[in-house]
């Protein structure tokens, strides 16, 4: 059986899922290239993205921040600033959409910091869907805005027990709900990840990002960005940005994922930076590196940041990585913790605990930079849904 | 020359339990393994197990996760394997477990080692035909190195060189070359798909009988027979059943239209629940191979 679209980047990707839902990927696969040659589809895309979702997001360039750090000058993707406060809408209106044209009625997703249960719960409400979230009891225990959010919003959120309690069982969760119900039911997946076509439909839906910052960046500084920063957790902002300047080779891609309590604790989930136990395998239908132990069990992950706290990378990123086109690193709790508060008291904004991940690479990186250079960092969400474990965080450190 | 799969299939329906290594301890998951293969299990598959297994249900998750909390391992498993044979089990041993855990073994290894072990072949939930090339070609590559063992043991004439090599592979695998990759086939299959699945099918084909993951279920589909009489169309392979067979009233209903019928969670559940796992085990052998062979 051949794709209409490429199923792999490079070595990554795939489609390693039971029988039963091949023929779902196909279909899905077929109706995502179709729609994405209708102009009527995409006409109501772009029209409900400026409409609902608030787009373009803005660029604000951060000038305290720049002048407190003494080197770079830094510019904000404002996607805290769409609707429902993060860029899960994109991808999440975009695959609502593909549901309605494929006639489905009801769609699961998974949700880690309970952003994208709060896109998912969004959209099927302004389409008129049944939709069913799954996340985990840790999460749901230190996201619970969110949960009461989606509630609101007419979702119902059913809590994972098993394994980990996050998002990889989550995702294990939605995924058993989608084989059984795969007649009726779309399988909303929330970031870059999972098996082919969802990582190539999920960059796609995010590229938006990437093509508004590219025009931005040109028209506020006259110039690319040097460097562009992004959070990883599953992948799906950072594919988003890093899309719209890939082709840019001068343009240096920073990927910065969950340093947890520190690489050497073994608590995080930095399954590039971790050498030992971050090996390419298999999870959740995709080949890319996963964190595991010798046996190739999926290993427990640590990260302040529910968004983050995932075993397994995007697919394409994966291969970003070994092309060297992208760079990752990692921050850990404290430093995004302390990167939240610079951003709060120095711009007036309160980024996800997510995000603030990449702010503090850019704490590290702009004092290294001349003050005529220019770092582009996405702000992927906003912070509301973090304030109780940032005061518990807050309280532990006093 | 036959391998022990096709001779299972000499006497139909069959009886196909499945039962994880490791639980609820190792030793306890071979006494119990012995004890459904001499009672009237004609094929046994065999569970490794792995932390995220997404096709399957509450049941075999719980099992295999205390399989795993209690050390569990790929090696382990095929010690345990190993283990069975040298007991005098003859029945076919099908190893079923998720993709990662062989890929993190190595496949060719764990393919050259499950052979040594004295597995029949594999059936791998998260490996469908797209992405079942790789586990081929590693299946290949082992039974050719098997193949050069052999020819190596021919060549040689001293008795104590053939006696070192002989329990590396039975031999009726280097004849045929042939441990099979189970192919799996479920009611979402279009015709397309069971085409080109059923067209390559070693051993027997898998049919899913339900949309779902493994479990329970109170009725048989009454789409069953219609789904078998699809992918008879495209096979002459015999077709098991397997996902929501749970008592010998059902397995005897199943058993009436397909070649093989396959008991995971009903058989983890009643041994696993039990105060004696292997007469539990004896008991549920027994009480499903009576139902079919009525």
């Amino acid at each position: 059986m051949t794709t209409l679209l490429p199923h792999k980047f490079g070595p990554y990707g795939g489609q390693f899922v039971p029988e039963t839902l091949m023929p779902a990927l196909i279909e899905l696969e077929r109706e995502f290239v179709s729609a994405r040659n209708d102009p009527a589809f995409n006409a109501e895309f772009d029209k409900l993205m400026a409409s609902f979702v608030g787009r373009p997001t803005p660029l604000t360039y951060a000038k305290r921040l720049s002048e407190k750090l003494g080197g770079a000058q830094i510019y904000l993707k404002r996607e805290d600033l769409a609707h429902t406060g993060a860029h899960k809408i994109n991808n999440a209106l975009g695959q609502a959409l593909l549901v309605k044209r494929m006639g489905k009625k009801r769609i699961v997703a998974e949700t880690g910091a309970g952003q994208h249960g709060v896109a998912s719960a969004t959209v099927a409400a302004l389409l008129g869907l049944e939709c069913v979230v799954y996340m985990g009891s840790i999460d749901i225990a230190r996201q619970e805005p969110n949960v009461f959010r989606m509630k609101l919003l007419g979702a119902v959120v059913r809590p994972v027990s098993s394994g980990t309690q996050t998002l990889k069982d989550a995702i294990n969760e939605a995924i058993r709900d989608w084989v059984t119900n795969v007649r009726d039911t779309h399988y909303l997946l929330g970031s870059a990840l999972g098996p082919h076509p969802y990582p190539t439909i999920v960059r796609e839906f995010q590229s938006v990002i990437g093509r508004e910052a590219r025009e931005q960046m040109l028209m506020d500084a006259g110039r690319l960005p040097d460097t562009v920063i992004a959070c990883v957790g599953g992948g799906s902002n950072a594919i988003g940005v890093f899309s719209g300047f890939v082709k840019d080779e001068h343009v240096e891609l920073i990927g910065v994922e969950a340093g947890g309590s520190g690489i050497e604790t073994g608590k995080h989930a930095a399954r590039f930076g971790d050498l030992t136990r971050g090996r390419v395998g298999v999870i959740h239908g995709t080949r890319t590196y996963v964190l595991q132990d010798e046996d190739g069990q999926i290993a427990e992950t640590h990260s302040v940041s529910a968004g983050l706290d995932y075993a397994a990378v995007g697919p394409e990123h994966a291969m970003l990585r070994d092309t060297e086109r992208a760079f990752y690193t990692s921050a850990t709790d404290e430093e995004a913790l302390s990167a939240f508060q610079t951003l709060c008291h120095t711009e007036g904004i309160i980024p996800a605990l997510e995000s603030s991940h990449a702010v503090a690479e850019v704490i590290k990186r702009a004092p290294t930079m001349r003050k005529d250079q220019v770092i582009l960092v996405n702000l992927s969400g906003r912070g509301d849904k973090d304030l109780n474990t940032v005061i518990k965080e807050m309280q532990k450190s006093e | 020359m036959k391998n022990r799969i096709d001779e299972a299939f000499k006497k139909k329906p069959i009886f196909m339990p499945y039962f994880p290594l490791g639980y609820p301890d190792l030793a306890t998951s071979i006494d119990v393994i012995e004890a459904l293969a001499t009672n009237g299990a004609d094929l046994i598959e065999v569970g490794l197990s792995f932390s995220d297994p997404l096709a399957d249900g509450p049941v075999i998750q719980q099992a295999t996760q205390v399989a795993l909390e209690n050390g569990i391992t790929v090696k382990k498993s095929l010690e345990a394997v190993k283990e069975l044979r040298r007991r005098g089990v003859t029945i076919p041993l099908i190893l079923m477990g998720y993709f990662n855990p062989m890929l993190a073994y190595g496949l060719e290894k764990f393919i050259r080692d499950a052979m040594d072990a004295g597995a029949d072949g594999f059936i791998i939930p998260d490996l469908p035909m797209e992405e079942a090339e790789e586990f081929e070609s590693a299946l290949s590559g082992a039974t050719q190195q098997g193949s050069e063992v052999e020819a190596q043991v021919a060549q040689n004439t001293r008795p104590s060189a053939a006696l070192r090599f002989a329990h590396i592979v039975p031999m009726q695998f280097r004849e045929d070359e042939y441990l099979p990759l189970i192919q799996m086939l479920a009611p979402t299959s279009s015709d397309e798909r069971m085409e080109s699945i059923a067209r390559n099918a070693k051993g027997f084909i898998y049919l899913v009988s339900v949309t779902g993951v493994t479990g329970e279920r109170r009725e048989i589909s009454n789409d069953l027979g219609a789904l078998i009489a699809r992918v008879r169309e495209h096979t002459s392979a015999p077709v098991c059943v397997g996902f929501g067979i749970s008592t010998p009233e059902q397995a005897a209903q199943v058993g009436q239209l397909a070649d093989g019928v396959i008991v995971g969670s009903a058989c983890v559940k009643a041994i696993g629940g039990s105060e004696s796992p292997v007469q539990a085990a004896r008991e549920f052998a027994r009480s499903f191979a009576d139902s079919l062979r009525r």
